[in-house]
């Protein structure tokens, strides 16, 4: 603001230091700039492959010479591509909707009421974040083996249902939400669930947002779960269809460019719907008491 | 609206105890102030009427009916809170509506009744904001109104002003004072602030440390104070109490100055506290209490507090106005006698 309508006094503190003001904001951009280029290249090779013919993929050049959409028709009509896109549709918007209701209520729990053992559980909770994803895909194998949940969407979806990381973001969270609301609706006369819903979740929708980027992302990535329990093609998920695209001998990179290109718009939209509630919530914020 | 008793009722947190053993009864539409320094259990006695809090022991009556093992919802009281605990994702008419949420009032009722709420408390206009574009004052009117649009049987207030300035505290002071007139509702009130206390209060209850030290109407309160704690706690300045010894006449203060009293019923030779008001001291007054010589000056423009250091200890009384004495002077302070206290020295009970 101060450079719009700089007062006299500004200007004339700020006439000996334009030089180094001028430096550090040269280093500023500079930084950002190279973080862009790291961030934005691999997207620009996504589609630009995208749009190459396969002779020319192991070319990088940026620019296609003969860009062509061959790839999007082929992708689009090819029948194996729309199952492996609905499928992750539904797997990461289940999944996603799971983690928001049932990592809330637990984290509403543990931050609002008190009973024997709430640290404890607390505790064990937060502790299966120690634990990587690949020690736990045995037990989780074996677990899906037996109850008969193999090749399914149960199958791929179980483990990620709740998550410890939401679970603690959420209480964390919740600890923002004074205890008098929670009360003053308690005499109003409504049940805990009622709260809970009507009070506590309205109140912390940037966390339920963020949380909804993180786990629908999370989910639509996922890799090497999705890859072992599923068999049929059918039930394959984005990642793990497109890893085999192209025939046994040779990689087809530009279908797996284009898939990939095109897996990008749900998280895309995922990401535009509940940054909108981010920006809202700390606004928010903003009120006091 | 309903009576409200509470009996022997104690609180203990852990092995702790908090409360011990609360008596009192509230009468039919009677507006009783609990008042008392911080942490001496009147947020815990509010809230355990309320039901927010378990009572250790004791009995909890609503309207002649025993309130112990209902749920908040059930025993007809709203409250308010210090931080106003209104909603704000939610409109001011949603707030108000809130209040109404598990009553099986028909829809047009209900809407009748919000107007009706928000008309008393001057918010019509405001119904569609959202409490961020309120102010504080404004604020508080709609948490105030959230707990009317249910028409309890007792309104509960845990410091509904504290956090309001001076100036707009003493407005809604007055603001729920004519609102208890009107709606004619069972109020507990809890404040810290003596002030609060004698101009809201048919009647005060003074807490300290989990007990209660006197009920009594303000004025009873003021002027005969059960110890030295309400002595001390109720009017500012404070009451000035000097060391004294009780020979079955007079007192003997430090100082060795000897003031009349009206017989004490305690044994002679023994160490009592006497205790006087500055608006009761006077220059002049022909029943001397004491003499000596003004400090300090404190104007206050229709009167003067004046700090008067004499034998017996340093006191405040009060001089007129417009021609205080000058520091330095001497001055004669008397009290009449019914306006001059004796405490026990030890256990600060009054004598009088
Ligand atoms: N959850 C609790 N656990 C243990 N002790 C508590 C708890 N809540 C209150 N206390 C204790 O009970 C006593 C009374 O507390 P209370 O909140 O009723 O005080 P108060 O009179 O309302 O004070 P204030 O004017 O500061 O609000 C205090 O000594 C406090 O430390
Ligand atoms: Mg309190």
């Amino acid at each position: 603001m101060s450079d719009i309508t700089p007062t006299a006094d500004a200007l004339l503190m700020a006439k000996p230091a334009p030089r180094s003001r001028n430096m550090g904001q040269i280093i500023r951009w500079l930084l950002l700039f190279i973080g862009g280029i790291a961030m934005v290249m691999p997207i620009a090779y996504m589609i630009s492959t995208s749009l190459k013919w396969p002779h020319e993929v192991y070319n990088v050049n940026l620019i296609p010479v003969e860009p062509t959409i061959e790839n999007y028709t082929y992708v689009l009509e090819d029948g194996r591509f729309y199952w492996w896109f609905v499928n992750s549709i539904i797997i990461a918007t289940i999944t996603t909707i799971c983690n928001l209701l049932f990592d809330s209520l637990v984290g509403y729990t543990l931050c609002k009421f008190r009973f024997p053992g709430r640290t404890i559980v607390f505790i064990a909770i937060l502790s299966t974040l120690m634990i990587p994803t690949e020690m736990l895909v045995i037990p989780w194998y074996l677990m899906s083996q037996s109850f008969g949940w193999l090749d399914s969407y149960w199958g791929i979806m179980f483990p990620g249902l709740m998550t410890a990381f939401g679970t603690f973001l959420m209480k964390q969270f919740f600890e923002s939400v004074p205890d008098d609301f929670i009360e003053a609706a308690r005499i109003d006369g409504l049940n805990e669930l009622q709260i809970w819903w009507t009070v506590a979740m309205p109140l912390v929708k940037p966390a339920l947002a963020a949380l909804a980027i993180f786990v629908f992302l999370g989910n639509w990535t996922a890799f090497l779960w999705p890859l072992i329990v599923t068999n049929s093609v059918d039930m394959y998920t984005i990642p793990v269809g497109l890893s085999g695209f192209g025939d046994e001998a040779d990689v087809a990179w530009e279908l797996i460019m284009t898939g990939a290109a095109i897996s990008t718009i749900p998280t895309l939209i995922v990401f535009l719907i509940f940054q909108r509630f981010i920006i809202r919530g700390v606004v928010m914020a903003g009120l006091k008491g | 609206m309903a009576n409200l008793a509470l009996r022997r009722l104690t609180k203990s947190y852990g092995t702790t105890e908090v409360l011990h053993g609360i008596s009192l009864d509230v009468a039919d539409g009677e507006f009783v102030v609990l008042v008392g320094p911080s942490g001496c259990g009147k947020s815990t006695t509010l809230r355990m009427i309320a039901g927010l809090e378990e009572t250790t022991s004791g009995i909890i009556e609503i309207g002649g009916r025993e309130v112990n093992n209902l749920e908040p919802k059930e025993r007809d009281i709203a409250m308010v809170f210090q931080n106003y605990a209104i909603y704000p994702h939610m409109s001011v008419k949603k707030n108000i509506a809130f209040g109404l949420r598990s009553s099986k009032m028909p829809k047009a009722d209900k809407e009748k009744r919000i107007l009706e709420v928000a008309s008393i408390l001057d918010m019509v206009p405001l119904l569609d904001r959202k409490p961020n574009a309120l102010s504080g004052g404004q604020r508080q009117r709609v948490a105030i109104g959230r707990a009317m649009v249910r028409d309890p049987a007792v309104f509960l207030f845990d410091e509904p002003l504290s956090n309001l300035d001076a100036q707009l505290r003493t407005q809604m002071r007055l603001e729920i004072k004519k609102l208890h007139q009107r709606v004619g509702n069972t109020i507990i009130f809890v404040t810290h602030d003596q002030v609060e206390a004698m101009t809201m209060a048919d009647r005060i209850v003074i807490m300290k440390d989990g007990y209660i030290q006197q009920v009594g109407t303000p004025a009873e309160v003021f002027h005969k104070p059960a110890n030295t704690f309400v002595a001390r706690f109720i009017g500012a300045p404070s009451m000035n109490l000097l060391d004294g010894i009780w020979d079955g006449e007079t007192i003997t203060l430090a100082g060795d100055q000897k003031v009349r009293v009206p017989a004490l019923q305690t044994a002679a030779g023994s160490k009592v506290l006497l205790g006087a008001r500055a608006d009761d001291l006077k220059a002049g007054n022909p029943n001397t209490v004491l003499s000596g010589k003004v400090m300090l000056r404190e104007p206050l423009g229709s009167e003067t507090l004046i700090y008067v250091d004499t034998a017996s200890g340093e006191i405040i009384a009060k001089a007129d106005g417009r021609t205080p004495p000058q520091v330095g002077d001497a001055v004669t302070l008397g009290a009449d006698p019914e306006n001059i206290h004796v405490f026990d020295a030890k256990t600060g009970e009054a004598l009088t």
